[in-house]
């Protein structure tokens, strides 16, 4: 209908058409309501400017009728509105009674999915096309919510109760999963995408563990664990105030505060993670967080796989993108391009960037966020 | 569209403020100002006695648990005490209207007395709490006899409302006996705005009267639960 | 009447030399202006207090647009855009929205409009200065120290229990502003009451006074509530009471229902003043009386009545049940009646009238577009379902901006180009004012209308980066284009009115040749006012059309085209001794 232009989102559940309907309903009565208004402000302004030769005889201050009528057309208008508008959210808030159940648990800063057969994803959803789908949701820490505009649903995800809402996929295809509550400092990267597919496909995809793209490399899953234990916050391509820069550490020979050196090994590196103010480096105090109990060990050869990567010389982070990172990911090594409009062409740049780069990544990153090596995390 | 009133003459109150035209509307605007202040305590309050409400209806019996270690013969105390000091505020207001310096600083003096007097079992109340590890964080419930059985969880809740609860009400008795004392003082120094004018006295009555309102509300709710 | 106070260094000169000093000129020394009870000092201190902090509020907004031009973000962490936008959300609402029009106009005009010497209780309205100060000093402190990432709501559990930000003292420096705010709400309510002249019965009163009044209702009703909601937040954080925190069986859910329970009456409190200044504006410079005087003042007491009831609208997707969901959404589709009938009204007013586009009618007609085009979007998001997808969109960013910049901050530029003469003396340059209103609305509406676009195609606010969608960036860059322009057209008036100061001419009594009675002082009014206090005797907007136009007439025939844009009758008279009581018969 209306939706399929460039200014609209995909429409691809079943709430979309009825929720479409009720929007540009409304569309047309803000249209018409705005309209009539301006004109009359206009026409009045004009004809009545000062010094024009209008009639202004016989002025009315007040007109019971005309209140009326102008109180009683709009309230009638909006109790049709709030009708249409209640009927569709009823809808949303009951499921069928043969929806399929998949949970989400909603953390800082991911979203980790859990099939009913057992079956876990992070920051995708597969969801079969034509088939009801209720998502159990509930947060780990701080209250999230889980909007996918293309099926026009959006639900609070909160910490101590589950919530709930669903949908009926109509369309195949990739649409957009975002964190729409903020919370923190990684929000706006909680994004996702929700992969509809064919029933059959999606029986396949199931059956099959899920597993229709490779898993993360030790190094893909220590950047991500990287950037989820907030090490990204403080350590920065440079030595900064708060910590130093860990490109180009590996191997090298660092101060210590104490007076000694050392080399920046595995051992080093573990220790400094796990217990920062037995080895602070020269120039700082005891401002890193104490990581002993918070990792597990099979968390540890993650970050030293992916620290070791960016420490060796001539290695670039392929991080989430950081203020440094955005020039080089528009490809053009230092100037913006100011009109990266073409979301191909944008993705084009990001890929052309990130297979330079010594840990290589496949395709958008958020979509690439698999399961695999997530074990003993949730 | 307006005309242009007589001059009003000079001989005024001493103690009529500028704005004013005359002591009745003075002592009006004031009474209905404090008034108005009032409400907004009521507001104030009020949210926190329906937080009270939510989370008593949701964990009554644990709520009923965790109540018990409070000493409800220091609350009675407490509350007489309030009462006490009501009725002598409530005095002292009259012997202001009738320009009794003598009464007014006996009845504020013993209402101060009452304050203070509050203030201190509160704080034997608080002392007993802490030692008994029944304040909220990680210490709470170090010693599970003291939750009489409660959920450490929901009794942390109870106990997070009834600091919060009793704190905020304990910061308005200070507050409280800050302003008598000040008015004391005035009373004492025959300052002419309050041996003039009884409205100054009877506007911190009123707050007074509110702050024990409070406690009224606060004590049967905290310490008089009925077992679910 | 006390004798008049002679100026400094005029005491030798002859009488008919002297002016009468005004309320500006009565004391110069800076103690004079710490320690004042003048409602009309005070009102110009909070005109300084909230323009410097509406000015951080905008560089803010300004590094904001400018961040978000490129998907991946421009010069900023994703921490440090988090602290922005909730450092332009907690300046522009708790220290320039809530404060500005009913602390510097309410302040300023009220005595003024009814006749009264002052207001209530002066010493409180001088507390009510220094608690605004003390807040906005200790949020400043607070963003100075690092700031706060939690958006001006503080959704609990994250700024209770996650936050590692300035929460506490941000949140203490908000409590002193709600404070500020309860004690200039008690003042005007009292001083409503009582101290009107003799004649000024409530039908006689201008609808700003009426809308003053019910602000000041919402006000005292409202501000407690969030101001304990939000204390509790500092007790867990500072004491570690636990009210919201889910481990222990509380409700992260009820501190919404709490904090929205003034947060949506507080939108009240940012626009019942704006809609008090439209019927001033749009009554005086259409030359007629407001069509349906009672109908816009009863509208008033329904929008500040009914507003307490609607708070769930912003919860329809927390979880809270779908029953709740029903009533709130019922009943805000009943608070938009009230707001549709006083737009209606005020257009109503134009037919007929004479109408003069002065710079502040430029300001009040815009505000009739803006208000009307944002109000209705306010439908959408009423609806329940329309409101699930566009709730924590860039929908809901530009619905609240459109009524909030394109409502309540036009009616604040619109009142003070309005009552800049009154209150300073001076005339700015009218000509260019009347451009620079055009060029608010023209940068506005390009800044803001591509945000709905955008909101209904899913992009969610409160977002950083936003480079898995990319998609969204000509929306973000058309809004940052437009900002540019707003900006500008905000910054503009800054010269122009503080270049009046410098060496504008000196205004009549009555520059506009409006009604009311703080027309018939001079300008600047003296410290008490009046010479004597009036008497009323008919009610506020008694315009005649017809007469207003043969006037009108007659004036165009006598004199050239007034100073830089104003009407003739403008300038002050020649001779200073006698204030000019209004000039018209």
């Amino acid at each position: 209908m209306l939706t399929n232009t460039p200014f609209s989102p995909p429409s691809a559940s079943n709430f979309a058409a009825e929720y479409d309907f009720v929007f540009f309903l409304l569309l047309g009565l803000t249209i018409f309501f705005s309209v009539v208004v301006g004109i009359a402000v206009i026409f009045f302004t004009v004809r009545y400017r000062q010094g024009s030769k209008a009639d202004r005889s016989r002025p009315i201050y007040e007109d019971l009728r005309l209140e009326t009528t102008w109180s009683v057309i709009p309230l009638l208008l909006g109790l049709v509105m709030f009708f249409l508008g209640a009927k569709v959210f009823v809808d949303m808030k009951v499921p069928p009674k043969d929806a399929q159940e998949i949970f989400i648990i909603g953390k800082q800063w991911m979203w980790h999915v859990q099939h009913s057969n057992g079956v876990r994803e992070n920051n995708t959803l597969h969801v079969p096309v034509g088939k009801p789908v209720k998502l159990t949701m509930i947060s780990q820490d701080v209250i999230h919510a889980f909007y996918i505009p293309a099926f026009r649903v959006q639900m609070h995800v909160v910490p101590g109760r589950y919530t709930s809402m669903w949908f009926t996929p109509t369309k195949a295809g990739k649409y957009h999963l975002f964190c729409s509550m903020y919370c923190g400092t990684q929000h706006s990267e909680m994004g996702g995408t929700v992969v509809a597919m064919e029933p059959k496909a999606w029986a396949n995809w199931i059956a099959n563990g899920g597993e229709s793209v490779p898993p993360m490399t030790l190094e893909q899953a220590g950047q991500k664990l990287y950037n989820n234990i907030s090490c990204n916050n403080c350590h920065g391509a440079d030595d900064n105030l708060r910590a130093p820069s860990l490109y180009g550490i590996w191997g090298k020979q660092r101060k210590l505060s104490n007076g000694t050196s050392v080399v920046a090994d595995e051992t080093y590196i573990r220790e400094s993670i796990l217990r920062p103010h037995n080895r602070l480096s020269s120039g700082y105090g005891p401002t890193m967080p104490i990581y002993e109990g918070k990792i597990t060990e099979q968390d540890i050869p993650k970050l030293l796989a992916y620290i070791k990567a960016i420490g060796t010389p001539g290695g670039v982070p392929a991080s989430s993108p950081t203020s440094l990172d955005a020039a080089a990911l528009n490809g053009t090594g230092g100037t913006m391009t100011p009109f990266a409009s073409n979301a191909i062409q944008y993705q084009e740049n990001l890929k052309k960037r990130l297979d330079a780069t010594p840990t290589t990544r496949r395709g958008n990153p958020a979509v690439n966020a698999i399961a695999a090596q997530e074990e003993g995390r949730q | 569209m307006a005309a242009i009133a007589d001059a009003h003459g000079h001989g005024h109150d001493e103690a009529l403020h500028h704005q004013f035209e005359d002591m009745d509307q003075q002592n009006e605007a004031y009474l209905v100002g404090m008034w108005t202040f009032l409400v907004t305590e009521v507001m104030f309050f009020g949210t926190l006695f329906i937080i009270y409400t939510l989370y008593r209806s949701m964990y009554q019996m644990d709520w009923y648990l965790a109540h018990e270690a409070l000493n409800i013969p220091m609350g009675g105390v407490n509350t007489i005490i309030l009462l006490i000091s009501s009725f002598t505020v409530a005095v002292a207001v009259r012997s202001a209207q009738r320009r009794e310096r003598n009464l007014v600083l006996w009845n504020l003096g013993i209402t101060l007395v009452c304050a203070f007097a509050f203030l201190g079992i509160k704080g034997v109340e608080y002392m007993e709490k802490f030692q008994h590890n029944l304040y909220p964080g990680p210490e709470f419930g170090r010693h599970p006899e003291y939750l009489h059985g409660a959920a450490p969880n929901f009794a942390q809740l109870y106990y997070g409302l009834y600091f919060g609860m009793t704190g905020l009400h304990a910061v308005h008795v200070i507050v409280g006996i800050i302003v008598i004392a000040y008015l004391w003082v005035k009373w004492f120094l025959n300052a002419k705005n309050v041996t003039l004018d009884y409205v100054p006295t009877e506007m911190v009555g009123l707050y007074w009267h509110f702050v024990d309102l409070v406690w009224i509300f606060l004590f049967p709710l905290m310490y008089l639960m009925p077992k679910p | 009447m006390s004798s008049i106070p002679i100026e400094k260094g005029l005491e030798n000169s002859s009488p008919h030399q002297r002016e009468p000093a005004n309320y500006l000129t009565v004391d110069w020394s800076l103690k004079s202006w710490l320690t004042t009870g003048d409602h009309k000092r005070i009102g110009i201190m909070y005109l300084i207090s909230i323009s410097f902090f509406f000015l951080l509020g905008g560089i803010s907004a300004g590094l904001i647009r400018y961040e978000l031009t490129s998907p991946a973000g421009r010069v900023l962490e994703s921490e440090t855009y988090n602290k922005i936008f909730s450092a332009h959300g907690i300046l522009m609402i708790f220290t320039f929205l809530v404060v500005a029009i009913p602390a510097v106009f309410g302040n300023f005009l009220l005595p003024l409009m009814i006749g009264a010497r002052d207001l209530a209780f002066p010493r409180l309205n001088l507390m009510s200065w220094y608690l605004y100060m003390i807040g906005g000093t200790l949020i400043l402190g607070g963003m100075i120290n690092g700031g706060v990432d939690s958006g001006w709501t503080f959704y609990v559990p994250y700024s209770s229990m996650y936050a590692n930000s300035n929460i506490a003292l941000v949140i203490v420096g908000i409590f002193f502003g709600g404070f500020s705010s309860i004690t200039t709400g008690i003042n005007f309510i009292v001083t409503t009451h009582k101290m009107r002249a003799p004649g000024m019965t409530w039908f006689r009163l201008p609808l700003f006074v009426w809308a003053m009044y019910a602000t000041s209702v919402v006000i005292i009703l409202g501000t407690p509530v969030v101001a304990i909601t939000l204390l509790l937040i500092v007790f867990e954080r500072v004491f570690q009471l636990p009210i919201f925190s889910p481990e222990l069986g509380g409700d992260p859910v009820l501190f919404q229902h709490l904090f929205w329970f003034y947060s949506h009456p507080a939108v009240y409190i940012m626009i019942l003043p704006a809609f008090g200044i439209q019927s001033e504006l749009i009554a005086n410079f259409a030359r007629k009386r407001i069509f349906g005087y009672h109908f816009v003042a009863f509208s008033t007491l329904a929008i500040a009545g009914l507003g307490f009831l609607v708070w769930g609208h912003h919860m329809f997707i927390s979880s809270q049940s779908m029953y709740q969901g029903i009533v709130f959404s019922l009943i805000s589709f009943l608070v938009a009646v009230p707001s549709a009938v006083k737009i209606f009204n005020w257009t109503a007013t134009l037919y007929k009238g004479n109408i003069r586009l002065t710079s502040p009618m430029i300001y009040a007609l815009s505000f009739i577009g803006l208000f009307t085009v944002g109000g209705l979007t306010g439908l959408f998001l009423g609806s329940l379902g329309t409101n699930v997808h566009l709730t924590n969109t860039y929908f809901i960013v530009a619905h609240f901006h459109y009524v909030m910049v394109g409502g309540s901050l036009t009616a604040f530029l619109g009142a003070l180009h309005y009552w800049w003469p009154k209150m300073t003396g001076r005339l700015y340059n009218e000509s260019l004012a009347k451009w620079n209103a055009v060029l608010v609305f023209v940068g506005f509406n390009l800044t803001f209308f591509p945000q709905f676009v955008m909101g209904w195609m899913g992009m969610p606010r409160r977002y950083h980066y936003y480079y898995f969608a990319p998609e969204y960036q000509p929306y973000h860059l058309m809004s940052t284009a437009g900002a540019s322009v707003l900006a500008l057209g905000l910054i503009i008036p800054g010269f122009y009115l503080l270049k009046s100061l410098a060496n504008g001419p000196k205004a009549s009594a009555n520059p506009w040749g409006a009604h009311g009675l703080e027309w018939e002082t001079a300008s600047p009014p003296v410290t008490t006012n009046f010479e004597q206090t009036p008497i009323v005797m008919d009610e506020v907007y008694d315009f005649d059309p017809v007469l207003e136009h043969e006037q009108a007439q007659a004036r165009k025939a006598l004199e050239p085209t007034g100073y830089e844009g104003y009407e003739p009758g403008a300038l002050a008279e020649p001779k200073k001794d006698e204030s000019d009581l209004g000039g018209k018969s």
